[in-house]
């Protein structure tokens, strides 16, 4: 089957839609979420620790975790604990035109704010430019980078690329 | 020579390379630091050879990094074959690419002392499962000892630098240097014992009752070691599969795990162009972890129809660009002396090349991520039972679920019993180090309650489809080891 996930090494967006389900349109107008990448039965389960609102849990230890969008703040708390780099935060509420999604990041150099930076899918393809919002230093030196960028491109930019990075 | 291959920013890692010290290669003055080892020393002024095999005179560098694979014997100050690899650089060291035979002068210069020990429980190999054996049973309260070969203790654990899954009790969420860190501070805490740079050569007991006789390397002194022991528990780990292709000796083909070694541990880069050889864990790990260290990733091949890995994984690497290419393998690596390219070519269903499809890679590093397998040399010479798993495509030591072998006293934990990963490395040394103590008589109640906890928590992570393979295996060991002991009666 095309597009199968562990054929292309990564979830494309209708097929998240499909296993993971998707905060709908009304949750997305009130501001920002965390949308959980992870579909396998990995045994795993910070993001369930992390979040302090009880909006993460699991059947057991490994079964994908399971997000309730309506107690889901966006705090993003779960971003930089989770151990597969899989979790996302995305604002549709940012700016008129313009969505914020945290990243988390692990290369150097570290993006500084005000940076105008690639913004990359799930495959790695230039999809538009976003500017770095903030840059947060999360648990265990893994960076939570927040990135404006235009709204249409908030579901599919999940990546970024920095000037003088490796694989530029 | 001259350049340096040092990593000097990296975003997880922070390198303690100790003191600056001098030594000689082939008579050139080098420098190194006093936590670095000579091969990582080397490699970092960009030595790439280390010597010639013995057969048919190929050149030779590093490979495993860890001390099991002999592709870096040196002569060092004047003694051959000298794992480089797990040796430590000092001051005035004096390096030099040895006769292939490796022979002994004739009146080396080596000192041995002898000393006798008895321990309750020795381990062998200090990695996450030895850890945690000891860590278990010295606070039981028995008498432990670990020895392990490498200069630094903790295992593969020192030179992981991506989060754990797993759950808490087995520290998910930290990453795995941090893990070694936090597991010999809890060992440090309850009095358990450590030695480093020390080798078993072998077991010689008898009578039922155990020893073994392992060598101590201190600073150029060596100590043989007479070690009686009460029980014995082998987390001796795994090495990496190799794999058959043109020009697979050369320096700059890697196993994966080794190239974790030096870049993660050491701080050295092991090349600047990556072609990786496989999409399991460790591949598509090692591949992120190339591009913390500065490495260009080139591609990752996998001659499966999909990845082999967590898709997490995968995803991590993808969507910085990294290309995956399914059904192809390495048909060549390239190069008179080191790799300096590779030639991949896909293959059909039946794994077989495709003539025709070839596509040249312009690479200095070819890692190969292929899978590992048990190290049991020792558990073997015990006398330890072993049988092949398919499932797990290995030969590992028949044991039950306490993790005991086909010897009464004799324990296996962790990747030497079976290949899976380090979570549930833990808790099978943490079965057995609570499984002797129980049978010990110390604290034997809150033992038998450690254990069974560990055995259900155990029985949890393997629920994982990634672990199906290793859950059908241990079911077939421990039957093969009822099957062994009923035999005997």
């Amino acid at each position: 089957m095309k597009n199968e996930p562990r054929e292309i090494g990564y979830l494309t967006y209708d097929v998240l839609k499909k296993k993971v389900g998707l905060p709908s349109r009304e949750r997305l107008a009130k501001g920002p979420v965390a949308i959980i990448e992870c579909t396998e039965d990995i045994p795993c389960d910070p993001c369930v620790e992390a979040c302090k609102l009880g909006a993460i849990s699991k059947v057991s230890l490994t079964t994908p975790p399971d997000i309730d969008y309506e107690k889901c703040t966006g705090c993003a708390s779960c971003v930089d604990v989770c151990p597969g780099l899989a979790i996302f935060v995305i604002n549709m509420n940012y700016k008129e035109g313009k969505a914020l999604v945290a990243i988390p990041y692990e290369m150097c150099p570290v993006p500084q704010r005000g940076e105008r930076v690639d913004a990359l899918d799930r495959s790695g393809k230039k999809i538009g430019v976003g500017e770095i919002v903030k840059v947060r230093k999360g648990k265990g030196a893994t960076f939570v980078v927040l990135v404006a960028i235009d709204k249409d491109l908030a579901m599919e930019a999940r990546s970024i690329r920095i000037q003088g990075a490796i694989n530029e | 020579m001259g350049k340096n291959q040092r990593i000097q920013r990296h975003p997880i890692l922070d390198f303690e390379r100790g003191k600056k010290v001098r030594f000689q290669f082939e008579g050139q003055w080098l420098e190194g630091y006093e936590n670095e080892s000579i091969a990582a020393a080397l490699c970092a002024s960009e030595v790439k050879i280390f010597g010639r095999s013995k057969r048919f005179n190929h050149p030779t560098g590093w490979f495993c990094g860890i001390g099991k694979c002999s592709s870096c014997l040196m002569r060092v100050n004047g003694i051959p074959n000298v794992r480089t690899c797990i040796t430590p650089v000092r001051e005035g060291m004096r390096v030099a690419i040895q006769d292939r035979k490796g022979i002994l002068p004739d009146e080396p210069d080596i000192k041995v002392a002898k000393k006798e020990e008895y321990v309750q429980v020795l381990i062998i190999g200090g990695g996450p499962a030895g850890l945690e054996t000891a860590i278990t049973s010295t606070r039981l309260g028995l008498n432990t000892l670990i020895i392990d070969e490498n200069p630094i203790p903790g295992g593969q654990l020192t030179k992981q630098t991506h989060k754990f899954f797993g759950s808490k009790k087995e520290y998910a969420g930290l990453r795995g240097f941090e893990i070694a860190r936090t597991m010999l501070e809890e060992l440090r805490k309850c009095g358990g014992r450590y030695l480093t740079e020390t080798s078993t050569i072998g077991y010689y007991g008898k009578d039922g009752k155990h020893k073994f006789l392992a060598v101590q390397k201190r600073e150029g002194d060596y100590q043989l070691l007479g070690i009686k022991a009460d029980n014995i528990v082998v987390t001796s780990g795994a090495s990496e599969n190799y794999l058959p292709f043109p020009g697979n000796y050369l320096p700059g083909v890697y196993g994966a795990g080794g190239v974790q070694t030096l870049m993660n541990v050491y701080g050295v880069k092991p090349g600047n162009k990556a072609l990786i050889v496989g999409t399991g864990n460790v591949g598509l790990i090692v591949g992120y972890q190339l591009l913390q260290a500065g490495v260009e990733v080139k591609a990752l091949i996998e001659t499966m129809p999909c990845v082999g890995g967590y898709l997490v994984h995968a995803s991590k690497l993808v969507r910085l660009g990294v290309p995956i290419l399914l059904r192809h393998t390495i048909k060549e690596a390239k190069g008179e002396q080191y790799v300096n390219g590779a030639t991949i070519i896909a293959v059909d269903e039946n794994k077989q090349p495709i003539e025709g499809t070839e596509l040249e890679l312009d690479v200095d590093l070819i890692l190969i991520a292929v899978g590992l397998s048990a190290s049991t040399r020792i558990i073997s010479q015990a006398g330890c039972e072993k049988m092949f798993v398919s499932e797990l495509g290995d030969w590992i030591p028949i044991h039950n679920a306490n993790m005991e072998t086909t010897i009464d006293g004799i324990y296996v934990a962790g990747d030497g019993s079976g290949i899976a990963e380090a979570s549930t490395a833990m808790l099978e040394g943490r079965i057995a180090g609570a499984a002797i103590a129980e049978k010990e008589s110390y604290n034997p109640e809150e033992a038998k309650m450690i254990k069974e906890e560990a055995f259900s928590e155990l029985s949890k992570l393997r629920e994982s489809s990634f672990l199906k393979a290793v859950t059908a295996g241990k079911r077939r060991c421990q039957q093969k080891w009822d099957e062994v002991k009923s035999r005997e009666k």
